[in-house]
Formats: C-alpha cells, sequence, structure tokens
C-alpha cells in the first residue's frame, strides 16, 4: 500500500512532463512547417527595397511592390496563364482517362486486372519527368513541341496513376448494391452509373481532379524541357533563376504556393482515405 | 454491352495512354541513348561517365538521398504516431503538415532561400542576437558543406509530407484489436510501436519508400534555387546537357543511368520490407 502511494505522484509527475511534451513537440512541428511559409509571405508582401535590404524585418510591411513587379515583368503573366491551362488540360484528361480505369478496377474481376495493376503501380516507380526527353523529339515530329497541350500530356503521365487508384478507391467505397438496386427500378449500366454513383462520388471525383491540377502545377522538369517560348510558370521562374532579382522570386514562388495551400485544404479529407487503398 | 467486355473497355484509355507516353518513351529514351554514328554503340555512356562532373552528381545526388530519406522517414514515423493518439485538434495539426505536400520542388527552393541568402532571415536573426558581425554567404562556393545543408533542410521540409500521408493511412488501417492485446499482455507504448506498428506497417512503407528514395534521386529545382551550379546533380546534369549542350544522346544516356539507379533501389526495398503471402490485414 505503501509502496503505491509513494509511487503515485511520481507517475503523475512522468505523465504530465510526457504530456508536456507531447504539446510542445506538435507546436515546434507544426513551427517547422509553418515559419519559413511565413518567411516567404513576409518578403511577397514588402517593397522590393526592403527585400534586397539587410537586416530584415520579421512582420510583412503590406507592401504590394514586388507583387506589381512580378506582375508587370515580362512574360511572366502569360507564363502564369500557360501555367493554368495546363493543368487544367491535365486534371480533365487525367480524370476522363483515369476514372473508367478505377471504376473497372472497383466492380470487375477480369483476366489481365493483376498485370493492369502493376503497370499503373509501376509508372510510380519510374522517375517520369525523364520521360520529357524522349517526348521533345517526338514532339517535333508531330507538331506539338513548345504547346500547352504537348506538355499537359506529359503532366497526365504523372498524374494519371494517382486518377486510377484514387478513383478506384472512391468506387470501392460505394456499395455495388446500390447500383444493382437501380438496375432493378429500371435502370441501364449507363443511367445506373450516371443518376446514382457519380452524385455520390462526384466531390471525391473533384479531390482527385484538384490533385491532378496541383501536379501538373508544381512540375518544373518536364516544363522546363518541353516548353521554350510558351513556359509555364514553374519553367520560367527556374530560367530566370540566375539572374533574376530577389523580389522577383519571391513573389513567385508566393504564386506557386498560394493554390497549393487551397487545394490541399480542399483534398485534405480524401487525402488519407486515398493513400489507404491505393497501398494494398 | 457485354459485361465480359466492359472492363476492358475502360481501362483501354489508361492503356493506350502509357503505352504511348510512358512505354514508348522509354524505348525511345534507350535507343537514342545508345544510339551512335554507327548502330548501337556504348559511346555515349563513355562520354557521360568520363565527364568530370559526373563522379561528383552521383555523389552529391547520393549523399543527398542517403541524408534526406532516413530523416524523412524517422519524421514521418513520428509525426504519424503522434497524430495518431491526437483527440483534440487532429485534422488542423495534419492539414499544417501535410502543406509541404502541395507545394513544388522549386517553390520550396525559393522559401528556403528566403532563409539563407545574405541578407535572408538567417542572418538577420544571427545579427540581431549578436551572434555574428555581418552578413554571412553561406550559399557560396566557399561552404560547399552549408550549400548541401541547406538543400538537405529544404527537402526533408518539403517532402516529409508525402511520407507522412502513407504511414497515418497506414496506421489507420492497422486494427485496434492488436493494440488492445499487446496492453494486455503488458507491453509498453515503445514495444507496441516495435511489435505493432512497424510490421504492420510494412506495406505503407514499402510505397513510402520507394517512392521517397525515386523522387530523391530527382531531386533538381531545390538544387538549382538553392545552390545553382554549385552543388551539381545527376538531374541537373541531365538539363544541362539536353540545353546548353544540346547533346540529347548525352542526356538520354545519362536519364538511363538514373533509371537504372531507381529500379535497382526500388528491387532492394521491395526485397527488404517484402510482405510475407497472406499476411495482409
Amino acid at each position: 500500500m505503501t509502496d503505491t502511494a509513494v509511487l503515485l505522484p511520481d507517475q503523475g509527475q512522468t505523465r504530465k512532463t510526457g504530456r508536456w511534451l507531447y504539446a510542445a513537440s506538435v507546436t515546434l512541428l507544426c513551427a517547422w512547417v509553418i515559419v519559413p511559409l511565413y518567411f516567404l509571405l513576409i518578403n511577397t508582401l514588402s517593397s522590393p527595397e526592403t527585400v534586397n535590404s539587410f537586416p530584415k524585418s520579421f512582420v510583412p510591411e503590406f507592401d504590394l511592390g514586388s507583387l506589381t513587379f512580378f506582375a508587370g515583368f515580362q512574360g511572366m503573366l502569360t507564363a502564369l496563364k500557360n501555367s493554368i491551362v495546363v493543368a487544367f488540360l491535365t486534371m480533365v484528361m487525367s480524370i476522363l482517362i483515369g476514372a473508367p480505369a478505377g471504376y473497372a478496377l472497383s466492380r470487375f474481376e477480369f483476366r489481365g486486372k493483376e498485370a493492369f495493376r502493376l503497370l499503373i503501380l509501376l509508372t510510380r516507380a519510374f522517375p517520369l519527368p525523364l520521360l520529357a526527353l524522349p517526348l521533345a523529339v517526338m514532339f517535333i515530329r508531330t507538331g506539338l513541341d513548345d504547346t500547352a497541350f504537348g506538355l499537359a500530356l506529359v503532366h497526365t503521365t504523372l498524374a494519371i496513376p494517382f486518377a486510377v487508384l484514387i478513383t478506384f478507391s472512391l468506387f470501392s467505397g460505394i456499395p455495388v448494391e446500390l447500383e444493382e438496386a437501380a438496375w432493378t427500378l429500371g435502370c441501364t449500366r449507363l443511367t445506373a452509373f450516371t443518376k446514382v454513383v457519380l452524385p455520390l462520388i462526384l466531390p471525391g471525383i473533384t479531390a482527385s481532379a484538384i490533385f491532378a491540377f496541383v501536379i501538373s502545377w508544381n512540375e518544373v522538369f518536364a516544363a522546363a524541357v518541353l516548353t521554350i517560348e510558351n513556359r509555364t510558370l514553374t519553367a520560367f521562374l527556374l530560367q530566370t533563376l540566375g539572374e533574376a532579382p530577389l523580389h522577383l522570386k519571391f513573389a513567385g514562388g508566393f504564386i506557386l504556393v498560394v493554390p497549393a495551400l487551397i487545394f490541399i485544404f480542399a483534398v485534405r479529407k480524401y487525402l488519407f482515405a486515398m493513400w489507404g487503398i491505393a497501398n494494398r | 454491352m457485354n459485361a465480359r467486355l466492359l472492363p476492358y473497355v475502360l481501362i483501354l484509355p489508361v492503356t493506350l495512354f502509357l503505352c504511348l507516353f510512358f512505354l514508348y518513351p522509354f524505348v525511345l529514351v534507350a535507343a537514342q541513348a545508345f544510339g551512335g554514328s554507327d548502330g548501337l554503340s556504348l559511346d555515349n555512356f563513355r562520354d557521360v561517365v568520363s565527364y568530370w562532373k559526373f563522379p561528383i552528381s552521383l555523389k552529391n545526388t547520393m549523399l543527398l538521398a542517403a541524408l534526406v530519406v532516413p530523416v524523412q522517414l524517422a519524421l514521418a514515423l513520428l509525426m504519424a504516431t503522434m497524430v495518431n493518439r491526437m483527440k483534440k485538434g487532429r485534422d488542423l495539426v495534419l492539414y499544417i503538415w501535410t502543406i509541404p505536400l502541395g507545394i513544388s520542388d522549386l517553390a520550396a527552393g525559393i522559401i528556403w532561400l528566403a532563409i539563407f541568402e545574405q541578407s535572408g532571415f538567417l542572418n538577420s536573426m544571427m545579427t540581431g542576437l549578436g551572434l555574428a558581425e555581418g552578413p554571412v554567404n553561406f550559399l557560396s562556393y566557399q561552404n560547399p558543406g552549408l550549400v548541401f545543408l541547406a538543400i538537405a533542410l529544404a527537402e526533408i521540409w518539403r517532402a516529409t509530407a508525402i511520407m507522412l500521408v502513407i504511414l497515418v493511412a497506414g496506421i489507420g488501417l492497422i486494427p485496434k484489436e492488436y493494440y488492445e492485446a499487446a496492453e494486455v499482455f503488458g507491453a509498453s507504448p515503445w514495444q507496441r510501436f516495435l511489435r505493432v506498428t512497424l510490421p504492420m506497417l510494412r506495406p505503407s512503407l514499402q510505397t513510402a519508400l520507394i517512392l521517397r528514395v525515386v523522387l530523391a534521386f530527382e531531386v533538381f529545382a531545390v538544387v538549382a534555387a538553392l545552390g545553382g551550379t554549385l552543388l551539381p546533380v545527376l538531374m541537373g546534369e541531365i538539363y544541362a546537357y539536353q540545353f546548353d549542350l544540346q547533346n540529347g544522346g548525352a542526356a538520354a544516356a545519362m536519364a538511363l543511368i538514373v533509371l537504372g539507379i531507381s529500379i535497382v533501389f526500388t528491387l532492394i526495398i521491395l526485397r527488404v520490407l517484402r510482405v510475407p503471402k497472406g499476411a495482409t490485414i
């Protein structure tokens, strides 16, 4: 009895320290992610003179000088537009091509299913941006070189494995009985799909479309190899890294980051469900 | 439509697309790499490997991967277990921790440039605290170690999130009963982690490691943003071959080398972390 009486407050102490340590490490790790982003924000919202001065202030001065400079920089807005066009094309293509396969994987047992899944998984184990090299030659022959569509095709290759696996897991989450009920009520396979499955799946499809958009938006290597006149924002920034003034780099980096923040927020619910199934 | 044909019709677009834009380009890149003035030759490989920058860029890429991936794995495991026992604020913390997932390597490089450049925040902080006399140029050829460290930090900052997502999803699949049973038999939290979480997490660890290691060999834009040409890496050399030297054959040969390294490491990871047959959850 005396033993426990002595032990208890001690244990309580350890637990308290443990909890404090736990909370501290969670906070620290959050800060590790957020603080560098905050620094970028300060630089973006400061005038070009402040960005190049020393020492730095740790609060933004809310001056739009850097961003105005970015917008006025020769070719920057076109690059921004190209980025959006390519990412949008990638999004549409990867869903249109990938979703049917995801549906097939979730609903049917067929010969060659394993081989097909292997092909999809294989693409993830390859350094895909390297594909841009041979495709550069192929695109010149077919007139696709330096076009948004050509680059979008490469980005779709990057996004498609994800699109297939994500839609596969989404479709698997919808009981096949729902479809069967619709068939008995007079729906054909197609109308059962459009009237029952599609409305249920739409938010998930949107999430995976957004994911495809981000993949394309962020891609640097293939974009830099495949575009010359019609550079995307990443390719343009990469090209000007050597000579661009600091405030231009930071404003550009900030513009690259903003959609990512919004998109991750929009898809956060699906992020883990997507990967849970994709692992199997 | 015939129900037996339907699945094939549905997977046809992806298959065609991947054949045209995934398998076929690999044939092309191989043809370009082995192609010489007269049929098959290894000239491109010989040129590439004997170039003085090749051993350095190979060493840098490998060292970077060897430093970054283990740190990321440990960090992601720590974060995943922390988030797993969290009751309040789990969603918010997960959102914050996964933010870098959406950030491109180029943007990550620029973000860390804001910290490490000569008039950057690290210098401001050090001067403010009286640790340095004036701004130090960290990212110069005089401090190759610091350039390497800055790039490694940016990579760890950016790409831990993808591992975290895969591991959190994997931990979510482990049945709670296993932990309860372990607790009944008096396993400490550390033992539960070693004996239940880690073995059950094998498929996720496999996916996460393969993905990360392959991406680590592709490191490019972070290096370009932070180191410029100070720290040559394989992908940067490929880019230089393609653009500055206009040598497509050499670029293709380098690409095949990166590809070969990626495949070897993928196979090693698959072998080391193989999931015993029938041992799925």
